[in-house]
């Protein structure tokens, strides 16, 4: 598919200064997104989101269904947790997540029905207002990594100014795929979710944009939208140049509308709005059967892993599980790593549940995961040259290790989105996003302190 | 759930470039052989000998004096080496090897290592060493002779073209082309602009170098001998491709260590680099003036980094001077 001939494709407006050539590495592109039978237990950490912890409104010994509501928080800025397996509340109390610290979390063990919620029904969207509700209730956060609840984000005043919204179907992290399948798996699903936020939420100009390495996703779309009666001038499929970090936010944002998000403020104060196009999809869905989120795609791949694929599962399923459904490890797993190897986490246990958020897991054994010895800096510039955000990233590595508060403000640190593009450049080995992330630290410390 | 592996945890990206800081001095050292085979055509084995000695010393310089600082050894950085043979470069085929050696210290240990080392020093370690055995030895530090292995192959007797130029006697310049393949009096590195030229474009081709300094510094001299000149192309020719502005533009002044990082600092360095270098030969005492012209710029890098430093993405582009008025008036 690759090279064919792309007609009707926007072009990108603006090219963005820097970014890396990672190889892509996409090897489970082919792969259709199968289902993973249901597990034993799931583990429902109440904190899969960006804000405030939720409370679980279920007891240990009830009886829960898929799509029940088992956790809600009265704040604004959280996300609802629905049982994702029908069974048998087993415990209440904290559990280990993905990056080690321990959130109190719903178990549940399976009955292996599988039995769906019987309150579960269609949200009757009339309005704005009611489209928020319901997407909240859906208990959806960006499904693309950050964990941001997404009625927050869409939550935003009709006469704001927002008037672009941006699908991000870039999945510019190398291995990644899950985005690239359910544009082909899903295509309906994702073009009626564009509709209906573009419909109810009054967009003007809807992208969707995806990477030139997965043209195939783009014909997928692009034959539906053909096909679809409403599909007008207004939501449009633009081609991106395949470079890391192109799906990042700010990046894609200035790629698609040519416009910049000035540090420290949010993309809807420059009238756009990016949506992971797992998560317009989900929508698309929701709207449909009224599921809430209990499952989510991803893609588990690497070179410790004996049967690749992109799997859909239950949230709160343990990693390890979903590790076995994929055929375990073909040889000692020497890093599992939580999202893509550039941003990614690395897991120090795989006994840890599946979140909202997680879009991969990558295995690797040791020898095709280079480690570089750390030297000292050459000045070579290239961190330089690869940042997106324009930073001087070996600069801020210098503040960083002299602790200068007012240095790494005015080097522009808290504008660093840790893409990683920096530490994978240098030819000396050093750990510039550690660098980035104590300059932040220090910055912090400092703003306290005053 | 009773997976209890040992996994290794280390903070992102989890994937690394294949490129190392010794790599990138592989390709200096790869992209500096071509002006050495120029030269031992033009000057004969002493060429051989000369930089043998000069990286033998190099490295065992850096070796011993990390050493006695109990700090980590980096010979194997390979940034020695090319000290050793851009020092070698920066001296004539005749020059007494006990010289080179003594060369070799102040230039690892003296302007690298005291510092700090790689990616530490101010000044550029060969051209602040070859500037300190110029004023040490100014006998032993000039060139006068050469071979050419085109004609006859005999032992030329000459002034280096830049003196001849200082001299007025502009009828014994020898032939532009011969100038361009390097036959000609010189330092031993400096003299094949044809060498050095390949050089440069493998670095740039390997991505090692970005083209702007050197285009920029030998573009500020040609715009200078031009004007200098009255617009004799001959005369701009002979300027430079004669001295060591070549090698002090494509592999000196892109001295990562000593030059900015900033694409706007990259631009403002080499300006300055071609006007000191032209103000030298044109008003200075000294026939040749690509050391001093570097060294100097150097010692600016940090001051021109700090006024060229990138605005963070997304800064909103500040009000010009008027409209600020404007806003106060209002």
């Amino acid at each position: 598919m690759v090279g064919e001939k792309l007609e009707g494709v926007l072009k990108p407006v603006a090219k963005g200064h820097g970014g890396v050539s990672v190889s892509h590495n996409k090897n489970t592109s082919v792969l259709e997104i199968v289902r993973m039978p249901a597990p034993e237990q799931v583990i429902l950490p109440m904190q899969q989101h960006i804000g405030a912890p939720c409370t679980p409104v279920v007891k240990v010994g009830d009886v829960v269904s898929v799509g029940q509501l088992i956790g809600d928080s009265d704040k604004f800025v959280s996300a609802p947790i629905h049982a994702t397996i029908s069974g048998k509340v087993t415990a209440i109390g904290v559990a280990k997540v993905a990056n080690g610290s321990m959130i109190p979390s719903v178990s549940i063990e399976s009955d292996g029905e599988m039995r769906l919620f019987e309150g579960l029904e269609t949200p009757k969207v009339n309005s704005r207002e009611d489209f928020i509700k319901a997407v909240r209730a859906s208990g959806l956060v960006g499904l693309g990594g950050a964990g941001f609840p997404t009625h927050v984000k869409l939550g935003f005043k009709p006469d704001s100014g927002v008037d672009t919204l941006i699908i991000n179907a870039a999945e510019c992290e190398p291995f990644i795929t899950v985005d690239h399948r359910e544009c082909i798996d899903n295509s309906w699903d994702v073009l009626s979710g564009v509709y209906t936020l573009k419909e109810i939420l009054g967009f003007k100009k809807v992208y969707i944009a995806i990477e030139d390495n997965k043209s195939d996703a783009f014909l997928a779309l692009k034959k539906i939208a053909n096909d679809s009666a409403d599909f007008d001038n207004s939501v449009e499929l633009m081609v991106l140049k395949s470079r890391y970090p192109q799906g990042a936010e700010k990046v894609l944002i200035q790629s698609v509308t040519g416009r910049c998000v000035p540090p420290g403020k949010l993309p809807s104060d420059i009238g756009v709005v990016v949506m992971n196009v797992a998560s317009v999809s989900f929508i698309g869905r929701y709207l449909k059967n009224g599921k809430p989120l209990v499952s989510r795609s991803l893609t588990v791949d690497g070179s410790a892993i004996a049967d690749p694929k992109n799997v859909r599962v239950p949230i709160g399923t343990g990693i390890s599980k979903i590790i076995d459904f994929c055929g375990g490890f073909k040889s000692e797993p020497f890093k599992v790593i939580s999202g893509g190897p550039m941003m990614g986490m690395a897991l120090a246990d795989i006994n840890v549940p599946l979140l909202k958020s997680n879009n991969a897991v990558l295995a690797f054994a040791e020898d095709s995961i280079r480690i570089k010895p750390e030297r000292d800096c050459i000045r070579c510039g290239r961190c330089a040259d690869v940042c997106p955000m324009n930073l001087i990233p070996t600069k801020i590595k210098n503040y960083s290790q002299l602790k200068n508060a007012d240095q790494l403000l005015k080097a522009g640190t808290m504008v660093c989105m840790e893409c990683g593009s920096c530490s994978y450049a240098c030819p000396s080995g050093i750990p510039l996003v550690q660098y980035m992330r104590l300059g932040k630290a220090v910055i912090r410390e400092a703003g306290e302190q005053k | 759930m009773s997976d209890s592996r040992k996994l290794t945890v280390s903070a992102s990206p989890h994937v690394r470039s294949l490129d190392t800081s010794s790599g990138i001095m592989l390709d200096v050292i790869i992209a500096l052989i071509p002006a050495l085979v120029a030269s031992v055509f033009i000057f004969g084995a002493r060429t051989l000998a000369v930089t043998a000695v000069a990286v033998v010393s190099c490295v065992l310089a850096e070796y011993i004096s990390r050493k006695v600082m109990k700090r980590e050894n980096t010979i194997g950085d390979l940034s020695a080496v090319v000290t050793g043979i851009l020092l070698a470069y920066n001296l004539p085929s005749t020059i007494p090897l006990w010289i080179v050696v003594f060369g070799s210290i102040v230039a690892i240990v003296v302007v690298k290592q005291m510092f700090g080392g790689i990616g530490q020093n101010f000044v550029n370690p060969a051209l602040a060493a070859r500037i300190i055995l110029m004023s040490s030895f100014p006998g032993k530090m000039s060139a006068g002779a050469y071979i050419n292995p085109i004609v006859d192959d005999i032992t030329i007797t000459s002034a280096t073209p830049l003196a001849i130029i200082k001299s007025g006697n502009f009828d014994a310049l020898p032939d532009l082309k011969e100038m361009f393949l390097g036959l000609t009096s010189g330092c031993l590195g400096e003299v094949s602009a044809a060498a050095l030229i390949l050089g440069g474009i493998y670095l740039v081709i390997r991505k090692v170098i970005s083209p702007i300094i050197p285009c920029v510094y030998i573009g500020t001299v040609a715009v200078f001998m031009l004007i200098a000149f009255k617009g004799d192309f001959n005369m701009v020719s002979y300027e430079l491709l004669g001295g060591g502005l070549m090698l002090g533009a494509i592999f000196m002044a892109t001295d990562y260590t000593t030059s900015p990082i900033t694409f706007k600092g990259k631009i403002i360095y080499a300006i300055g680099c071609g006007l000191i270098t032209s103000v030298i030969r044109l008003f200075g005492s000294l026939p040749e003036g690509v050391s001093f012209s570097i060294i100097l710029m150097n010692i600016f890098v940090p001051h021109i980094e700090n006024l060229t430093t990138p605005k963070p993405f997304g800064t909103p582009k500040e009000p010009k001077k008027k409209d600020k008025e404007e806003v106060a008036k209002a």
